[in-house]
């Protein structure tokens, strides 16, 4: 008996010894991020040169539902069971420092001043004093896609001011007898990507600046705000509309079905595009004024090393963050997913600036900015209730402007106090 | 030790062997995340960070919340239509099906179907018969005929109705099924008295049947009601883009509480609210049970 029971002590001994010799070998750290076909196949390629280019190396990519995947994270790491480097929304970023779930980049590997050189500007939200917390790898923007068929067959071209919007828009809408909108000429909802683009582009475009004080402070309500709204409601709300809330549901399955003649998105939505059979689609740059004057929404995931990496993990996460956020990195994600490049050097390259589906999202991130959000889905929702006022309630623009403005200025507050 | 025991102790040490595996589980899974919950409700938590105390800020938070009140009125809605409306209809459909022969099991698994559907898929199928021209089944009909298109879901008024309807349709088929159940279960003999005294049907249902059908009557009463005090997945599924929306018009409790706390990660505030909810359904429950408790 006795002898047995040392005889297994041993055999435990050697084992655990076996496991420590082989992880000093090899480091394994983990990666996680949000379930997403071509971002889980783009990284699977990052890893597999990753580790081909240091071997002593492994990654281990974790990914989950989108719904579920911020509490997951947040449940994880505490318990000492999460990721090494994660993916986070920029937007994120403020509570996880303040909880202390992630740990600033070195700043000799990622000098502050290199990086603020290379990344596009928007990044440097990211930044604090001389270090960054995160870095991403792509950036998004929006841009206006439409319908070829449709263009020709209403005789128009891709609209480059607000102007020729109007009128593609109104050449591209079918009503039925009755007066039913059966084509839209422009897609419409506050629930989809029109927020971002009534925030950063149009309130910016119509001469106002939609926040102040570091996105502390909501500026919107002014007379650029007013003749913002107006435009947008204008759409649905006037004599011909050229569009309707909720027409077909969504936005994005009008223009799929071939019922609307433009809409606006991010870059992310040029894959399921290209999955859409029958659809012959293009993209132009958002409207600009008639002086010229655009601007649009950049939005980014990025990635950090959390609290969790550690001595040789931490070195490891290091490197692999070095990878993640370098050019050849950047053109992979570019080519895998269709998300923008971060760095000018690769983004503005001669063929991705000028390549005809990612050029005016490529473009689009030089006027573009970044919303410092509190709290997205709610503050959305006030730019949703802005408009249901306007368009179910009959409330003025003003007034809606109003109650929507000081709604989120009590949503930032509160975010700001803690 | 155990040697030493009665045979009446043994019976009970066994019987706990038995009952603790249930007692540990409502411990570790129900009452366990209960408490937490309520001790939750007096912190302010983010998910990320510590917990800190935060007193009845929560509470008084909830108390000035205009979105609040909208939902609470909402639940109630659900509430006050919902079980009535099934509770009829399902008698009904109950009391004519089990007169008729033909085809009985058939159009008995009719009205059972739905309940099996799930109501995610069952919601979306909706939402898409309640959109406008071009897509939406109901409004291409209306459209057909010449009448103007009705804002189902677009709409601060319809919105709650359209919504209530398939909830309502979903939860028919059990109904039935247990009213069935009931009406089989009286015994034959009073219906004969009744038919040799010549008695009409009118005073049949509401002397015998409606009487005796009591406690089925409250079951599915209590059961419906806390059904529809937790609405959740309908109103969910058929205004994702807006969810509760618009305005608020369909918003239920559970809905907001997990608005808050999966989107705005505002634990203390959510589990407040659960506790709310919590409260809700327990004085509901009681209230209707001591009003539908036989004499």
């Amino acid at each position: 008996m006795k002898k047995q029971f040392k005889g297994m002590v041993a055999a435990g001994l050697t084992s655990a010894a076996a496991l420590f010799a082989s992880t000093a070998n090899a480091v394994e750290i983990e990666y996680w991020q949000y379930f997403f076909d071509a971002r889980v196949t783009a990284m699977e390629q990052l890893i597999e040169n990753f580790e081909a280019a240091n071997p002593d190396i492994t990654v281990t990519m974790t990914h989950f539902p989108y719904a579920d995947y911020r509490t997951k994270v947040a449940a994880a790491i505490p318990a000492g069971e999460g990721p090494d480097v994660v993916q986070l929304f920029y937007g994120w970023l403020n509570d996880y420092v303040q909880a202390e779930l992630i740990q600033p980049l070195p700043a000799d590997t990622f000098p502050a001043s290199t990086i603020d050189e290379e990344f596009f500007p928007m990044v440097q939200a990211m930044k604090d004093g001389d270090a960054y917390w995160a870095l991403p790898t792509a950036v998004r923007s929006l841009a206006l896609f439409y319908n070829e068929r449709l263009m020709e067959e209403a005789g128009v071209e891709p609209p480059t001011n607000m102007e020729e919007f109007l009128a593609a828009a109104a050449a591209m809408t079918k009503v039925d007898g009755a007066g039913n909108l059966t084509q839209v000429g422009v897609t419409a909802g506050m629930t989809a990507q029109d927020h971002h683009w009534w925030r950063e582009g149009l309130v910016r475009q119509m001469g106002g600046e939609p926040y102040t004080n570091d996105y502390q402070t909501v500026n919107y309500n002014s007379e650029a705000g007013v003749k913002a709204l107006e435009f947008y409601t204008d759409l649905f709300e006037g004599e011909n509309p050229v569009t309707a809330i909720g027409f077909m549901d969504e936005p994005q399955a009008a223009f799929k079905a071939g019922r609307a003649g433009m809409h606006i998105d991010g870059s992310f939505r040029i894959g399921s595009l290209n999955n859409t059979r029958g659809l012959k689609w293009g993209v132009t740059e958002l409207p600009a004024m008639a002086d010229g004057t655009r601007s649009n929404y950049s939005s980014y995931w990025v990635n950090a090393i959390t609290t969790k990496a550690e001595g040789e993990k931490y070195d490891a996460a290091v490197k692999f963050m070095q990878y993640i956020t370098s050019d050849e990195a950047m053109q992979i994600w570019l080519d895998v997913v269709g998300e923008l490049p971060a760095k000018p050097s690769v983004g503005l390259t001669e063929a991705n600036a000028n390549d005809a589906t990612y050029g005016p999202f490529i473009r689009g991130l030089a006027y573009a900015n970044t919303t410092k959000f509190a709290n997205e889905s709610a503050q959305r929702q006030l730019m949703v209730e802005m408009v249901e006022r306007i368009q179910l309630q009959d409330m003025s623009v003003e007034d809606s402007l109003a109650i929507a403005a000081e709604a989120e200025q009590k949503i930032l507050d509160e975010y700001y106090s803690k | 030790m155990y040697r030493n025991l009665t045979i009446r102790q043994k019976q009970i040490v066994w019987a706990w062997g038995f009952l603790a595996l249930p007692v540990i589980f409502y411990v570790v899974i129900r009452f366990y995340p209960t408490g937490n919950a309520i001790v939750i409700s007096f912190q302010n938590w983010n998910l990320l960070g510590d917990r800190t105390w935060a007193g009845l800020e929560n509470y008084k938070k909830l108390w000035n919340d205009p979105v609040f009140w909208k939902v609470f009125q909402n639940t109630f809605l659900y509430l006050l239509i919902g079980t009535p409306l099934s509770l009829i209809l399902s008698f009904v459909i109950a009391y004519h099906l089990d007169k008729l022969r033909f085809m009985h099991g058939f159009l008995r698994m009719l009205y059972f179907l739905p309940f099996m559907t799930s109501a995610v898929a069952m919601a979306w199928v909706w939402r898409w018969f309640y959109q406008d021209v071009p897509i939406g089944l109901f409004n291409n009909i209306l459209a057909g005929f010449g009448i103007p298109q009705i804002a189902f879901l677009q709409s601060t008024t319809n919105a709650l109705p359209s919504v209530l309807a398939p909830a309502v349709w979903a939860g028919l088929g059990f109904q039935v099924i247990i009213f069935m159940a009931g009406i089989r279960a009286i015994p034959t003999s009073y219906y004969e008295a009744a038919k040799i005294d010549g008695v009409g049907w009118w005073t049949v249902l509401t002397q015998i049947t409606l009487p005796l059908l009591r406690p089925t009557i409250v079951f599915i009463v209590v059961f419906s009601s806390i059904g529809f005090l937790r609405i959740f997945d309908h109103v969910f599924n058929m205004t994702t883009n807006n969810p509760g929306g618009p305005l608020n018009s369909t918003k239920p409790l559970v809905l907001m509480i997990y608005d808050t706390a999966f989107n705005g990660f505002d634990m203390g505030y959510a589990a407040a609210q659960t506790v709310v909810l919590f409260t809700i359904l327990l004085v509901v429950s009681l209230i209707q049970l001591r009003l539908l408790r036989s004499n």
